[in-house]
């Protein structure tokens, strides 16, 4: 076991444990927020940068800083190092300009967009006062496309975190959609007009951390956090049958998998699951879902950082989101 | 050296014409492909690529594509992602003769702007078209990696350096000629292989 | 100054040929390598001369070798890397040009001292002409036994083959030229793990310049201290400088390391001067890469001191008043250039050339592109300099890989180094635009325009 310290907090990890991994295992605020990286995809990580940490002491034999602060994602900790997150005045102005970076293509669409109230990009920019963007410039702009029978692609919301990819890759037997294009115009597409199709496809809506890959069969657009996740299961051949209903009254209005704390889900489900079984005889309910988001906001330590001022919470944006 | 167990012959069509590799360049797309380990066919992507493009039309159409996944055993979409990363590769038609004119530092001090706004004139093109004879298509490119010799240019991956308007006339001219001859004046990707 | 080493020979006619590069004591050094010393002596021959990596980053060559992975069963894999596509760079191809087989010695010793049996040249897609030298010269090595199983009767085997990328520079990045190599898109790998471990199909891989391999050779036949009494410091050797910009000669010269800048730009040897008995304004020394010095910089330090060419001079002064040897791209600008279109060009470049993996950089080249075409068209405000600071800031130190680095310092250090310029282009647009002989009049400049999509 390996002892690592996350803002002033030691915690002992196993021998290959990433720090992002580790500052989960401690909990609370101390967890640098992710976009890209997932845990049940590999290969996922390193590409947003969100969860930029410093290392102030590289290990206990090498008691140096890291010259640049890293993606705490993709970075195995060592025995004795020390981690700053939140206590990094440096870490909260490179996530600041990170969440820049992020909002300068992405469409000021929350007021329409299916994500609203459930997005990691929306979370974080409130969180780090970014809620309006700066920019000036052009946003890039995609049409709205279906890729397969009940997933649409909104290109513009895209933050090119590959978390889809990697679903594609690893979940179903045949990947038709990618990576195309490079630079600031590379886009997620089938390329050729391609329906994206396999049994486990439709997980790509839940791993996406912004509203580009949306449920069609979601039925009565409606705020999400107007709806009510209860915990629900069935008998299925194909998954585990474990999901969330998200009602409105008894009504179902959509099918998503279980997702933990860190938005990750529990377990992927099959598109029968998510698409197809809109009636609540469809279901055994369990009850209400009482699972907190993983967001700056959430974390009650954002009064230690509001003396920093770097953070503006919008009050009551987590009881909404419930 | 022939690796024929990963290749299957596959065939496409196009408007009635079968689209493939004749026989002798499909040996040497073998003996490409067998340069890289066992089950690393997809190593051969980036050379397989050039070649059909250059055998099979001069851009890189979806059949083609596909036609080049099935020969490598790897999915369309892997080729598709490769093939818009990379600059060389071309999605759309082409004229016979692709002019890449290099308008990067270096070349621009050195008068590669009024190089591409010459050739913009006499081609009647603005950067991005092909003339309507088909015989030129007119591209920006970044540095060719011949900064010493600016303006630069490649056609059809041919390097000309210390252009001037004078022997653009001249060369254009030369290719003009060479077109309605049915010849390049570049050897194959095919052939630099040995 | 100091005798040439790696283009000793480049007038001899014909030398691009087996046998006359063999007449002229060609493959001695392999000869030497695999008869005379094992493969370890070969790696304390190559750490002794301080080589240090001709591809942009001076990393040691010899602590770079010691790196792999020997532990594993897994073959090993050289790289060489041949991708140059940093602007201002041509050395590796008037090498490969000129000297392909001086390259394949190099590759040849290098893999025996590092256990290899498959070396791949990746280079870049455009010098398509040079895969055919270059494949005639490991056909020409075959034949003679320098190349293929047991070379020289020994239990060495070795395989060279030549692998043409398709246009992206940043398949230069070692990782992302690694994935390249196994057909994949460029995208530069998340470290670690380092390419001495987890290289080429997962097994341990070295990735080299063609320079540095090149210099492999001439190392082991002059012995790797004679080799490190040349130069200066803990730049030993010599270095290829490939000049362009506005001087009298442009070409490719090989330097020993020291040489003063001053003496490199001005004398006949080298680059001649300014041509039209122009000033020097700046120079770009290593690559457009690094950043960039106004005149009195390139020629003294801050501290009063000469700028020599070295590692060590050029990054005197760190990034307030210093620069980088790079690559050795040295670009010259006279009193003419304009250093805002400069680094607008500049900065379209790396908006065309980052892979778009990760965010700051993804981000952050295309927006400084944009805001710079606004400031060198006459549409900035002078907020948008400030802007500028605060973009190349964000993607500093934040990205996958350099090239955000390399996007960010030419911004940051022109606005350093030329701020009333880039006012200048604010207050009074239309007189710089007037003035700017090198703007031509009505072309359109896009960036992607027909060339990505
Ligand atoms: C964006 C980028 C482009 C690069 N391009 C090249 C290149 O064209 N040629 C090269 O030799 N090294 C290039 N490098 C450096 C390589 O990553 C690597 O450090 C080098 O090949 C190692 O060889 P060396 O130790 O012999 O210098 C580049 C690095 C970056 C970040
Ligand atoms: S569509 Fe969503 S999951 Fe896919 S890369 Fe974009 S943001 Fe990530
Ligand atoms: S820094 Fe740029 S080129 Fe490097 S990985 Fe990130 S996006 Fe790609
Ligand atoms: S979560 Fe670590 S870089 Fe995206
Ligand atoms: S800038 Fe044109 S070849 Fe390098």
């Amino acid at each position: 076991m390996l002892k690592v310290t996350i803002d002033n907090i030691p915690v002992e990890v196993e021998d290959g444990t990433t720090i992002l991994n580790a500052a989960r295992k401690i909990g609370g605020n101390v967890v640098p927020p992710a976009m890209c990286y997932y845990s049940k995809l590999k290969g996922s990580g390193g590409k947003c940068r969100t969860c930029l940490v410093r290392v102030a002491q590289s290990s206990a034999k090498d008691p140096r800083p890291m010259p640049k602060l890293v993606a705490s994602c993709s970075t195995p900790v060592q025995d004795g190092m020390v981690v700053q997150n939140l206590t990094s005045p440096e870490v909260i102005e490179a996530r600041k300009g990170i969440v820049e970076f992020l909002l300068l293509n992405h469409p000021l669409d929350c007021p329409v967009c299916d994500q609203a109230g459930e997005c990691d990009l929306q979370d974080l920019s409130f969180g780090y006062g970014m809620e309006e963007t700066a920019t000036e410039e052009e946003r890039r702009e995609y049409p709205v496309i279906d890729i397969g029978e009940n997933i649409k692609l909104h290109m513009n919301r895209c933050i090119l975190c590959y978390r889809c990819v990697y679903v594609a890759d690893q979940l179903t037997d045949q990947r038709l959609h990618g990576v195309l294009y490079r630079g600031d115009v590379s886009e997620i597409s089938t390329f050729i007009q391609n329906s994206v199709t396999n049994e486990f496809s439709g997980n790509v809506i839940d791993v996406c951390p912004v509203g580009a890959l949306t449920d069609k069969t979601f039925r009565f657009k409606s705020r999400v956090w107007f709806l009510k996740p209860m915990n629900a299961h069935r008998e299925c051949g194909k998954c585990s049958g474990k999901v969330a209903a998200w009602m409105f009254g008894s009504e179902i209005y959509r099918i998503t998998g279980r997702k933990d704390q860190y938005g990750e889900l529990e377990t992927f489900i099959c598109n029968e699951c998510r698409f197809e079984k809109k009636e609540s005889t469809d279901w055994v309910m369990e009850g209400p879902r009482h699972i907190k988001r993983q967001s700056v906001i959430s974390s009650n330590h954002y009064e230690e950082m509001k003396e920093q001022s770097i953070i503006h919470p919008i009050e009551g944006t987590m009881e909404k989101k419930e | 050296m022939e690796n024929s167990t990963i290749i299957n012959h596959p065939q496409f069509k196009r408007e009635g014409k079968i689209l493939a590799f004749s026989s002798d360049i499909l040996k040497k797309v073998h003996s490409l492909i067998s340069r890289y380990p066992d089950g690393q066919q997809k190593s051969a992507l980036l050379p397989v690529l050039h070649i059909a493009q250059e055998e099979l039309g001069g851009f890189l159409s979806v059949d083609i594509m596909d036609y080049v996944a099935s020969l490598l055993g790897i999915q369309p979409i892997e080729v598709y992602e490769v093939a818009t990363f990379y600059s060389m590769f071309y999605l759309d038609k082409m004229g016979k003769y692709v002019i890449e004119v290099c308008r990067t530092g270096p070349c621009a001090i050195s008068g590669g702007e009024q190089i591409l706004a010459y050739l913009q004139e006499v081609l009647e093109v603005k950067t991005g078209e092909t003339t309507p004879d088909g015989i030129f298509t007119l591209k920006e490119v970044e540095c060719l990696g011949s900064c010493g010799t600016g303006p630069v240019m490649q056609i059809n991956t041919e390097y000309y350096e210390k252009l001037t308007p004078g022997k653009i006339d001249k060369l254009l001219e030369d290719l003009r000629e060479y077109a309605s001859k049915d010849k390049t004046d570049d050897s194959t990707w095919v052939e630099k292989f040995c | 100054m100091g005798g040439k080493i790696l283009l000793a020979n480049i007038e001899i006619p014909g030398i691009r040929d087996f046998d006359v590069y063999r007449a002229h004591g060609g493959y001695s050094a392999v000869e030497r390598a695999l008869r005379e010393m094992t493969a370890s002596q070969v790696s304390t021959e190559v750490t002794r001369s301080g080589l240090r990596g001709r591809g942009g980053a001076g990393f040691p060559t010899g602590l770079k070798w010691s790196f792999l992975d020997r532990k594993t069963e897994k073959p090993r894999y050289l790289v060489c890397n041949a991708d140059e596509s940093e602007p201002g760079t041509f050395k590796d191809r008037y090498l490969m040009h000129h000297l392909p087989h001086l390259l394949l010695e190099g590759i040849i010793i290098s893999s025996y001292a590092l256990g290899v049996k498959t070396s791949y040249i990746y280079i870049r897609g455009e010098f398509k002409y040079l895969v055919g030298i270059l494949e005639k010269a490991i056909k020409e090595a075959c034949q003679h036994g320098f190349l293929g199983d047991r070379i020289l009767g020994t239990d060495f085997s070795l395989n060279i083959y030549v692998h043409p990328g398709a246009g992206a520079y940043i398949c230069g990045e070692e990782t992302a030229l690694l994935e390249s190599l196994e057909g994949k898109r460029g995208n530069p790998r998340i470290k670690p793990p380092f390419p001495a471990f987890k290289g080429l199909y997962g097994c341990p891989t070295v990735v080299n310049n063609v320079e540095t391999l090149a210099t492999v050779g001439p190392i082991i036949s002059m012995g790797g201290e004679a080799y490190a009494k040349i130069g200066r410091g803990k730049s030993t050797g010599t270095k290829l400088i490939s000049a362009c910009g506005n001087i009298n000669n442009p070409g490719v010269y090989e330097i020993e390391m020291g040489l003063p800048a001053e003496d490199f730009i001005y004398s006949p040897e080298y680059c001649g001067g300014i041509p039209n008995d122009k000033y020097l304004k700046a120079v770009i020394p290593g690559g457009s890469s690094v950043p960039i010095l106004p005149a009195d910089l390139i020629l003294n330090t801050a501290k009063g001191e000469k700028r020599l060419m070295s590692y060590e001079s050029m990054a005197d002064g760190e990034f307030e008043s210093g620069t980088m040897l790079g690559s050795g791209g040295f670009i010259v600008y006279d009193e003419d250039a304009c250093i805002v279109r400069n680094t607008w060009n500049l900065t379209r470049f790396y908006r065309h050339e980052s892979c778009g993996q990760c965010s700051p950089c993804r981000e952050g080249t295309g927006w400084m592109e944009k805001v710079l075409s606004r400031i060198e068209h006459g549409l900035g405000k002078m907020s948008d300099i400030d802007l500028l600071v605060h973009v190349a800031k964000n993607i500093e130190g934040n990205t996958i890989c350099p090239l955000g680095d390399a996007a960010a310092w030419p911004v940051a250090s022109a606005i350093r180094h030329f701020r009333h310029e880039f006012e200048e282009h604010v207050l009074h647009p239309a007189e710089v635009l007037e003035k700017e002989s090198r703007v031509v009049k009505n072309r359109r400049f896009t960036i992607f325009e027909g060339s990505l999509k």
